[in-house]
């Protein structure tokens, strides 16, 4: 048993949860109890298979050989995409060209996205690599075996698919309730205590009250931020389908009906072509004729900026496989951005490896809140055990065992 | 001062400090959004502030 309560810890007992508050503050207290009960074991399973996932690059290296694109001087041209293409649909017969994926983090080499058929579902899609330089065949790595592809896949949807991710979705609005209703608790919790109080001399319960009540306040932002814009992701899916069935069918809408073309104009010729049309910006993703992210007469070539933000933000250009010219440009809807900037924002990858360090240490501090804050409801669903102190005299302030009971 | 316990706060005392610290976090989260160089630096510096108050709570000598 930890150390008895002493003789006015009765007040700081008060302070946990305050009986003599009023009506709506009760209420704040059920709210915040109730929120984070629900959600806690799935935030603590989030918490800890998203540690590994900031850094899921580094980890990946460390514990998968992966072939390196050459070195070659700054300014080497790129080779031509039907080429590479074509290298990569000879190691793998039979198989038919979705897309192609220029990471922002790897930019020497060019991934090849191919599946059994065009209208395949891309989610079983193979990815193979190319160098961006030579056209050469690098890999094409089975990344599902993978420690970072298992975190991953229980962080998003707990291998349960959509309903899966709209449910950690749900568990995530009710995380961002939580945090809320946590600063609306804090104020009670704090009014005889400067800011940053920790009785270390005091019972762990109390000791517990504190750290939660410390970390909680000083990571209210970042925490909103992460969960929220977690809660965002989760409905990637119905985002992008609210865009193809919005934009992307509007500005294909004079070729409803069409069939993918025979003899389909080079990939290289709408990249260039999609260059021309808009300058400042650079190939972040093609998707070919028939594929989910583009019409059956098109290649839809993705545009992307070159600050942190702007990086983020895609800017489809249109182009006829048939005529080999641009039919359409416009920039994504707002609801894609919201996506796209939330990204960034949820996986703390856009501050270099420092901000990666600092997110994973913020993300121990919230396993730290989760942890007291289940401590906390714990011990207080059990009667008091020894700590209220027998005889209080009548009048006299609230006691555990009241606190229990409320 | 040496007390941790103070006298009633009001609200306005309760939360000066974490209103400062939270709106020096949604600086630190969108500065790195915003530009590279200086502006990672920022948002290292605003988003580190948390992690070292923690710290130094906790840890700081009793007086």
């Amino acid at each position: 048993m930890g150390p008895r309560l002493r003789g006015d810890d009765s007040e700081c007992v008060e302070n946990i949860v305050v009986i003599s508050g009023t009506r709506p503050l009760r209420r704040w207290h059920w709210v915040h109890k109730w929120s984070s009960i629900v959600c806690t074991a799935f935030m603590l399973m989030l918490c800890i298979t998203g540690l590994p996932l900031i850094f899921h690059h580094e980890i990946d290296d460390l514990l998968h050989e992966e072939v390196k694109a050459a070195a070659v001087p700054a300014g080497t041209p790129a080779a031509n995409l039907d080429q590479a293409v074509a290298t990569v649909l000879a190691k793998f017969p039979g198989q038919v060209p979705h897309f192609l994926i220029w990471d922002r983090d790897e930019p020497d080499a060019l991934m090849v996205s191919i599946g059994p058929s065009i209208n395949a579902s891309p989610v079983d899609n193979r990815i193979a690599r190319v160098d961006v330089h030579t056209g050469a065949f690098l890999d094409s790595p089975d990344i599902t075996g993978r420690f970072t592809y298992f975190m991953l896949k229980l962080h998003t949807d707990m291998f349960a698919g959509l309903p899966g991710k709209l449910f950690l979705g749900l568990m995530g609005i009710l995380f961002c309730v939580a945090v809320v209703s946590g600063v609306v608790v804090y104020a009670p919790s704090m009014r005889k205590l400067r800011f940053g109080a920790y009785r270390k001399d005091r019972p762990r319960i109390v000791r517990r009250l504190d750290v939660h009540n410390l970390a909680g306040i000083l990571l209210v932002m970042w925490a909103l931020v992460v969960g929220f814009t977690g809660v965002i992701n989760t409905w990637a899916d119905l985002v992008l389908k609210a865009w193809q069935y919005g934009q992307l069918a509007e500005m294909t809408a004079q070729y409803r009906g069409r069939e993918i073309p025979a003899k389909p104009t080079p990939v290289q010729d709408a990249v260039d072509v999609a260059r021309k049309t808009i300058p400042h910006m650079q190939v972040a993703f093609v998707a070919f004729p028939g594929s989910i992210f583009s019409s059956k007469s098109h290649y839809t070539v993705f545009m992307r900026g070159d600050t942190p933000v702007t990086s983020r933000l895609l800017k489809p250009a249109l182009i006829d496989a048939e005529t080999g010219k641009l039919t359409d440009s416009r920039d994504m809807p707002w609801y894609v951005s919201a996506l796209f900037l939330s990204q960034p924002l949820h996986f703390g990858d856009y501050g270099g490896m420092p901000l990666k360090i600092i997110w994973a240490i913020l993300d121990i501090l919230t396993v730290v809140i989760l942890w007291t804050g289940l401590y906390l409801w714990l011990k207080r669903r059990k009667p008091a055990t020894g700590a209220a102190r027998a005889g209080t005299p009548a009048g006299a302030r609230p006691i555990e065992g009241q606190v229990v009971t409320s | 001062m040496t007390n941790a316990r103070a006298r009633r706060q009001t609200l306005a005392q309760i939360f000066r400090w974490p209103l400062a610290i939270g709106v020096l976090s949604t600086v630190g989260l969108i500065s790195a959004l915003v530009g590279d160089g200086l502006w990672d630096a920022v948002s290292w510096l605003a988003l580190l502030l948390p992690i070292l108050l923690y710290g130094w709570f906790l840890l700081r000598p009793r007086r």
